[in-house]
Parts: structure tokens; sequence; C-alpha cells
């Protein structure tokens, strides 16, 4: 769907993208980065608008610096900003907009009905855009980037300004754009925790440099991190240092759950070295005679792709330094 | 809402059955049909821009102006028509009535390109609907010739329908076809000119800030305020006797460069003092500098909506 090589893009002050090389598949992607890591800058040489200094890109095969109108017909892009007349109806500005994109006009109306109704817009499409909620806002920019039945939409910050409600029905229905629409997405975001849901794939930028890039299930790869949780008994009041002293005493050590957590005391974290833990375990637990409330093999969080990468830069600085 | 037994509204499919009568998700369609490309998002920006500077499309409430100026204009032109008729006059009232009318309704021009020109390109600048245009198959180029177009075209029907009215009830009172049909040309070219001109320096001054009001007020200022400022130039020129340098005070202001030119050219009465348009040499330093302008409008129009891109 989209491959840059070496892609580069410097301001008079400051560079925006630093040589990137990704390739993006079909499906959900997800583009990562703090706020200024360059997300923006990458959409719009992604849809031919602004030169890239260096470097090519592909978007469906087409290349960026000479063929951007027609990457444009085929792709569509929801802005992270406002960008709604506030005194035209949705039915009106989103039969504009798929005409702005080359539909007849008949076509244009069926569709924008469709789109309209798949994000969710029913009745009140035919009011002003002015008096809709944040919520359906995002709904009518999220119809006007479908309307021209795109093959790849480019969605920025699609999230931003919802509560959680908001959030999760904007999340599901980018999931759908894809499994239910056949349409490849972008999606940008600064919120990791989001795109774990909702992607297949997370390219993580930072300083307009690629950070890391891969699929979502690399990402959040099960790992061999047991969390135990018991319970307390008579002989044993404190359950949980009783199950870590006799864990101890067999030679498996437990780590220290992330301090100050609610709940934290109470769960154990060990790494499990195959299947004989889980038995030991439960060996220890029933030995006790404690009832054991959970033992669960616990997942990376994508956050931990920044943590990582700012020590692995400290590493970096002490070298140089 | 309506659940229980929702009539098949609008854009439902429903049944009739019993309480089972829902909207039916029939799935999401692929489009395959015709992707016309960017000519013809062009012309669908150029008509929706066009009936937007009359109102059309749009509220109640943004008709009544474009459409009351309108009336306006032709008032004036039909009154004339009835008066002529009336007394089986062989001319029209207003001597040159087809290139002197829009001189004389100037303000009623003037205020329908501050009031259309900040609707057609301030609002999109404001709520920022324009990076959705340019993440379409159309360009910079496409959509400044798309507004410049459309506001000219509003301009050219709001100034040509006087004539039109003027010419078919000249025709209709007998006067002489040739004549007036010589004269009606040569007011067309001249409201054309007018239209581009006019279209240009609205759109540059609306242009420039996405507040409507600010963009109205500027484009007051500079179109009646500079021919107000030029004309008061002009007489003072006149009476102290430096009648030769009226006509070079007449290129500051938009509308004395349209009497000029129409006064050189075709022989009209102007509106400077004295009533004495510049001569046919002067007169082409007026058709340049009106040609310069609007080519001038065009390119800063391009050059400010390649900043604004996304």
């Amino acid at each position: 769907m989209i491959a840059t090589e070496s892609l580069s893009k410097r301001f008079p002050r400051v560079t925006a993208l630093d040589r990137l090389s990704v390739d993006i598949g079909p499906g959900v992607t997800g583009l990562v980065g703090a706020n200024g890591a360059g997300k923006s800058t990458l959409i719009k040489i992604l849809l031919g608008l602004s030169p890239a200094s260096e470097g090519r890109a592909r978007v469906l095969g087409l290349d960026v610096a000479t063929e951007g109108a027609a990457i444009r017909e085929r792709v569509g892009y929801m802005p992270e900003h406002d960008c709604l007349p506030p005194d035209v109806s949705a039915t009106e500005f989103v039969v504009h907009m798929a005409r702005m994109s080359g539909l007849p006009p008949t076509a244009a109306r069926e569709r924008t009905a469709d789109t309209l109704r798949h994000v969710g817009l029913y009745e009140e499409r035919y009011r002003p855009i002015g008096g809709y909620s944040t919520g359906m806002k995002q709904r009518v920019k999220l119809a006007q980037a479908l309307v021209h039945d795109p093959q790849l939409v480019f969605l920025d910050e699609p999230t931003n300004g919802l509560d959680p409600v908001g959030r999760d029905e904007m999340l599901g229905l980018i999931r759908r754009i894809h499994t239910d629409f056949g349409i490849s997405v972008l999606v940008t975001s600064h919120l990791l925790g989001e795109l774990e849901r909702t992607c297949d794939h997370v390219v993580v930028v930072d300083g307009g440099k690629l950070l890391r890039s891969s699929s979502t299930t690399d990402f959040t790869q099960t790992t061999t991190t047991l969390a135990i949780e018991v319970t307390d008994s008579d002989e044993h009041p404190d359950g949980t240092r009783a199950v870590r002293e006799a864990l101890h005493a067999r030679g498996v050590d437990t780590h220290a759950e992330g301090a100050g957590l609610p709940g934290a005391g109470h769960i154990l974290l060990l790494t499990a070295a195959g299947e004989e833990t889980y038995d030991l375990v439960r060996d220890v637990v029933a030995d006790l005679g404690l009832g054991l409330v959970r033992m669960e093999q616990r997942r990376h969080h994508i956050s931990e792709v920044f943590t990582g990468s700012d020590e692995q830069r400290k590493e970096a600085v002490g070298h140089g330094g | 809402m309506a659940v229980e037994h929702p009539p098949a509204g609008p854009g439902t499919l429903g049944t009739s059955r019993g309480d089972q009568s829902r909207i039916h998700d029939i799935g999401y369609r692929g489009y395959d049909g015709p992707r016309l490309g960017r000519a013809y998002a062009r012309r669908s920006l150029y008509s929706q821009s066009l009936r937007g500077a009359y109102g059309l499309g749009r509220s109640v409430k943004s008709k009544v102006l474009p459409m009351l100026l309108f009336a306006v204009m032709c008032v004036p032109a039909a009154i004339m028509v009835a008066v002529a008729v009336a007394t089986k006059a062989h001319e029209l009232p207003l001597a040159h009535a087809y290139t002197r009318y829009a001189i004389v309704t100037q303000a009623v021009i003037s205020l329908y390109v501050a009031a259309q020109a900040p609707q057609a390109v301030s609002r999109d600048l404001r709520f920022k609907t324009v990076p959705l245009y340019f993440s379409r198959p159309i360009e910079t180029a496409d959509y400044v010739r798309a507004k410049f177009a459309s506001l000219a075209s509003a301009l050219l029907i709001l100034t040509g329908a006087p004539l039109l009215v003027m010419y078919v009830g000249s025709l209709l009172a007998k006067m002489g076809f040739a004549h007036q049909s010589e004269e009606f040309a040569q007011g067309l070219v001249s409201v054309a000119l007018l239209s581009l001109l006019f279209a240009g320096i609205g759109l540059v001054i609306a242009a420039v800030t996405p507040r409507r009001g600010f963009g109205i007020a500027a484009v007051i200022a500079v179109l009646t305020i500079s021919y107000g400022a030029v004309s008061t130039l002009q007489a003072i020129a006149d009476a102290q006797g430096s009648a030769g340098a009226v006509p070079w005070i007449g290129l500051f202001s938009p509308v004395t460069l349209i009497d000029g030119v129409q006064s050189a050219f075709f022989g009209g009465r102007s509106s400077f003092p004295g009533g004495v348009g510049p001569s046919h040499g002067e007169g082409a330093v007026y058709v340049l500098v009106v040609l310069g302008l609007i080519a001038a409008c065009y390119a800063l129009l391009i050059r400010r909506y390649k900043k604004v891109g996304l």
C-alpha cells in the first residue's frame, strides 16, 4: 500500500522526517508518535501535496512526486482539525465533497446517504453541522473521507477530543472500515493503547525517524511473565508473602510489581521457565492451603516501545559522551 | 423516536410486517462507477460557488441580500424602458445607457462584491475546509480559477441583466436595431471587464482574512472609498486648471478605470469632470492597467492558496 525509501523532509529550522524507510501493507496501520514526530508531514508527502527533500515514496504503487492527483483520487483524508462549515447540513456537505472527488451528481448523493449511514448518522444528517456534537462532527469528517470509496484512508488523530465512549465507537468504526468496507487505513495517534486494539500493524516514529515497525501481535506478543494472585487464610494472613517465600525457597524469583498501583501488593510476577513453572506454582499454592485467584500470562504493552527507546537513547548519549 | 411502527421513510428499506420493520443494514457497497476527475470537480465547484453567490442552495437568510441587490439593479432599467415606451422616445432616457449604467450603479455593485467575495472564499478559510479540497484531485489553480470565474460570472449576471432588460425593451419600443445592438455589445464588453476586475479585487482582499465582517469592510473601503477619493482629486485638479492630470488620477480606482476604458473607446460620456474621458492613447494605458490588475489578482490568489495548502 505505502512504501517509503529514505524519505526526508527538512524545513529551514527543523528536520521533520529523517531518512524514513517503511513498508506498509493492507489492513489497519497505526502511525504512532508524540506531537511533532512527523506524522502529519508524512501524510502530506504521501498525498503528493508537499515534495520530499530527498528519498522516494509510493502510495498504491503510484509515485507521490509525479502522480499526486491519481493518488488523491483513490485515497481519502480526514484531517485532525475542524474542517466543517457550520451552516450546511452533513448531507449537503458530503455530497459536495463527493463531487469534488469526481463522483457524478447522482452517485454522489447515493454514496453520501450510504456513507453517512455507515458512520452512524441518521436523521440528524439533514440538520446544519453547527449543532452537532464533537462525536457527530468526527463522523461527518470520516464520511467525507470515505464517500468516494477510496482504497486507502489517512485518518489524522480521529479520536481527538472524544469522550471514552465516543473513542471506543470511533475505534470500532475504524476497524470496520477495513473488515467490512475493505478499505485500508493509516491512522495516526499519540495514544498507544488505542492502536493496540485497533491496528494490525504499528509504525512508531519519533523525531522523524522510524523507531519500530511491526505487527501488533509482535508488539504485544505473549511473554513468559506470569501474574499470580492468591487468597489469604488464617494460617497465612498474608498469602501473597507466603507464596513468594515458598517460591524463593524453591529457587524461583519474583519481580516487583509496579509500585503504587492499587492491588499491586497482592500480585506476584514471575518469569516462567516453561510448563513446569505452572505446575510448581500450583503445587506451592496447594501445599500452603491457599486459593489461587488467578494465574495469567502478562502481555507487553506498546508503550514499552517508548520507555525502551528512551533507555536506548540515553545509552547512546552515554556512549557518545 | 418512533421505533414501533415507522412508515418506510426516506432512505430506509422498511417492511411493514409487524414490529419487525427496522432499517436493514444492507452492508457496505463499493463504488465502481466513473470518476470524472479534475475538470469535472472544477466545474462542480464553479457551479456550486455561482449558485452560492445568489444564495441558492443556502439558507433563506443568505438569499436576501444578493436577490435584493439584483432587483435594485434591474428595476431602474425596467423603469427607463417603461418611460421610453410610454413617451414613444427614440432613445433611452439615459444617454449612452448601456455603458453608463454600471458606473451610475457602482455603489450597488461594490456592495454586492463586498458581500459575496468573503462568502466565496473566507468561509473555506475560516472553517479550514480548504485542506479537504486539496486532498482531492483538484489543485490550487483549479480552486482559484473556479472561485474567480464564479464570482466574475455572478457579477456579469448582476451587471448584464439590466443591460439585457434595456436592450429587449428598446427593441420592443422599435428603437434602431443596429444602434441599440452596437451599444448593447459595447456595454457587455465593459461590464465583462468590470466583473473580472471587481471579482479579482474582492477575492484577493477576502482571501487574506478568514473573518467575514473584516472582508466586507475592506472590500467596500477599497472599491468605494477609492472612487470617492479619486473623483474628489479629479474635481480639484480640474478646478485648479490642470485638466491634463485628470485622466492619470483616474487610474487609481477600479470604477474610474472601467469608466475610462469605455469612454475612451466606446465614445460614452464619462463621469470625469467636464464629462471628457481619456484619449485613445491614455485609454490604451487604462486597458493595460485593467488587464494587468486582473492578472495580478489571479497571481496573488494562486500565491495565497499555495500557502494555505494542508
